[in-house]
């Protein structure tokens, strides 16, 4: 759980590029003086959170959500996501489109009749893909970044 | 590592422009452009914006009157974007090629020398394809056998229209087509003096150029323009500078958001140069052993009389810490003003810049050294962590850059009207998504 906190306090968390910035130190060792650390030789690299939650930092961005859409795949409104844009949109994946000139963020089916926007939230519907210059995807979203 | 022998250039199109699309979308077919600085002057268009006769350079307000009636979107420049996004497509850029130089905010030289010819096209078209997958940013490909033929591959993969934004040189017919379809003006290296003196001999295209005697051209244009005769011929004279030298002289100035006439307004601005000029510095590992202020009115007034000053002073010992140099930069400011006028510019140059590590410490001073650089350490961390402008002097003023109503803003600081988010540095400015 302390994890998740120190990777929402820090205010620049959206530069997941920067590999080097987020490591929650699990294990360091300051002995000064006196007898070597015995651990020392097993010394590992800190856990890293951005690529716990990105392969590719490079092509991942942050986007804040509004609406309650996708509530059933726990993406709430305040959450960030993380979208992936080097990922290949594929059927069942959670994507972020750019649709009727709106970022929305559903899930991608594809039916044997065409491809649908689909919420997770029954007040909601389905958005079916009849042209395509109808809209276009964005990015696949990889994660969902919360404050408890 | 053995010289290059295929260079690609791999440009941004429009990159400004490329930059605020992919956050915005609908904007993919209008015209926009991107102003610069102070939002002066546009700086970027995009086709659209081209194609309504919009010029680079032109001042904002001799276009505003265009700008309404075609609906073009403005934009002030968003540099923070701007140099995040371009160090993603450099990112993307360096799983192509360990070789790779930064030539520019938007432009990179790549070695493909390890390719087979015929697998040069496909290859440019899939840089192409992931840049714009991974980025948003679409990009043109220019591939031949030295820099200068590369850029004009690279012009033309953007003209031929059959090209898709990816063209390779590579048998001497294909050179000369693309040398006679490219006008002597858009060859690099060649300014606009050496192109008229050029037309007035015929000599039109980058074709007639790489038929010119070596002799005349090394007596005319000097060593550079035989280099340029040379690269146009095939013969490399340039490899890939993949790591970039250290600044000679680093230099923070900006116009000012209005003219201005107190010295307290003033010194705000020069001390919020002087300490992202010495964070520059330090990110360098340098230290400056000169220090030069100019201050400046406006150039094109007519009523007033033009005052423009600059004072250097030599410092005891190279520094790199921003509390000796703001002290010594307000001192040289406080020498230079005059009241009753209207000043446009303040900017700092620090010169006679030495590597940190050869710093020779004198004996007395070798203390303070030591603390400042301690100190100046954790403000760079602090910095870095919370923003450069999490920590500031009282003589920088409480009105932060980020600020967007004008009440919050210092009058020195650049107008950014039409400023977007900072969409990929900021918590506050992240794209906004309907869930």
């Amino acid at each position: 759980m302390k994890a998740e906190v120190i990777l929402i306090d820090r205010p620049d968390v959206m530069q997941l590029h920067d590999m080097t910035a987020h490591h929650l130190s699990l294990f360091s060792s300051a002995v000064r003086a006196g007898f070597p650390s015995p651990a020392a030789d097993y010394d590992a690299e800190p856990i890293d959170l951005n690529a716990y939650i990105t392969q590719n930092p490079t092509a991942t961005f942050l986007a804040r959500v509004e609406g309650d859409s996708m509530i059933g795949a726990h993406i709430e409104p305040g959450d960030l996501v993380v979208i992936d844009r080097s990922l290949k949109p594929v059927s069942g994946r959670i994507v972020l489109a750019f649709v009727a000139g709106e970022f929305t963020i559903k899930r991608l089916m594809q039916k044997p009749d065409g491809a649908y926007l689909e919420p997770e939230n029954p007040k909601y519907q389905s958005i079916k893909i009849t042209q395509p210059d109808m809209g276009r995807i964005w990015g696949v979203v990889v994660g969902v970044v919360k404050k408890v | 590592m053995a010289a290059t022998t295929r260079f690609a250039l791999v440009d941004c199109n429009s990159f400004y422009v490329s930059c605020e699309r992919v956050f915005r979308p609908e904007l993919e077919g209008v015209p926009v452009v991107v102003l610069s600085n102070n939002d002066g002057c546009v700086i970027a268009r995009s086709n659209e914006a081209k194609a309504l006769g919009l010029k680079m350079g032109t001042p904002y307000f001799q276009v505003k009157d265009l700008v309404k009636r075609e609906r073009v979107e403005v934009f002030s420049s968003n540099y923070e974007l701007y140099g995040d996004m371009s160090r993603r497509v450099v990112s993307t850029l360096s799983q192509f090629t360990p070789n790779l130089e930064v030539y520019s905010i938007d432009e990179c030289f790549l070695d493909l020398s390890h390719l087979r010819p015929e697998e040069v096209g496909k290859y440019g078209h899939e840089i192409q394809e992931t840049v714009l997958r991974w980025t948003g940013i679409p990009v043109s490909v220019g591939v031949a056998g030295t820099k200068t033929l590369a850029k004009v591959a690279n012009k033309l993969a953007k003209k031929r229209p059959h090209a898709n934004g990816v063209l390779s040189l590579q048998t001497a017919a294909e050179t000369e087509e693309a040398l006679r379809e490219t006008q002597i003006g858009d060859v690099w290296g060649i300014g606009r003096q050496h192109a008229k003196r050029l037309q007035q001999l015929n000599v039109n295209t980058a074709w007639d150029l790489s038929k010119m005697p070596d002799g005349w051209v090394k007596k005319n244009m000097a060593v550079t323009g035989l280099r340029t005769l040379l690269e146009l011929r095939g013969q490399p004279c340039q490899d890939l500078e993949t790591e970039t030298p250290g600044k000679k002289n680093i230099c923070t100035s900006r116009s000012f958001g209005r003219p201005l006439t107190e010295l307290k307004d003033i010194k705000e601005a020069l001390s919020t140069h002087t300490v992202r000029c010495a964070t520059k510095l330090r990110r360098q590992n340098s230290c400056a052993a000169g220090v030069t202020v100019f201050l400046m009115t406006n150039r094109f007034a007519v009523t007033e009389h033009l005052y423009c000053n600059s004072r250097t002073m030599q410092l005891p010992q190279p520094t790199s810490s921003e509390l000796e140099l703001l002290q010594r930069a307000m001192h040289l400011l406080k020498g230079m003003f005059r009241p009753g006028k209207r000043y446009v510019k303040v900017g700092i140059i620090l010169t006679d810049l030495v590597p940190a590590s050869e710093v020779q410490l004198d004996l007395f001073s070798s203390q303070k050294e030591e603390k400042h650089s301690k100190l100046m350490n954790t403000l760079d961390t602090l910095r870095q962590r919370f923003g450069h402008q999490a920590l500031t002097y009282a003589v920088q003023g409480n009105k932060k850059e980020s600020a967007v109503e004008e009440e919050n803003r210092a009058p020195w600081m650049l107008q950014k009207k039409f400023l977007s988010s900072l969409y990929t540095t900021s918590v506050e400015g992240l794209l906004q998504v309907r869930a």
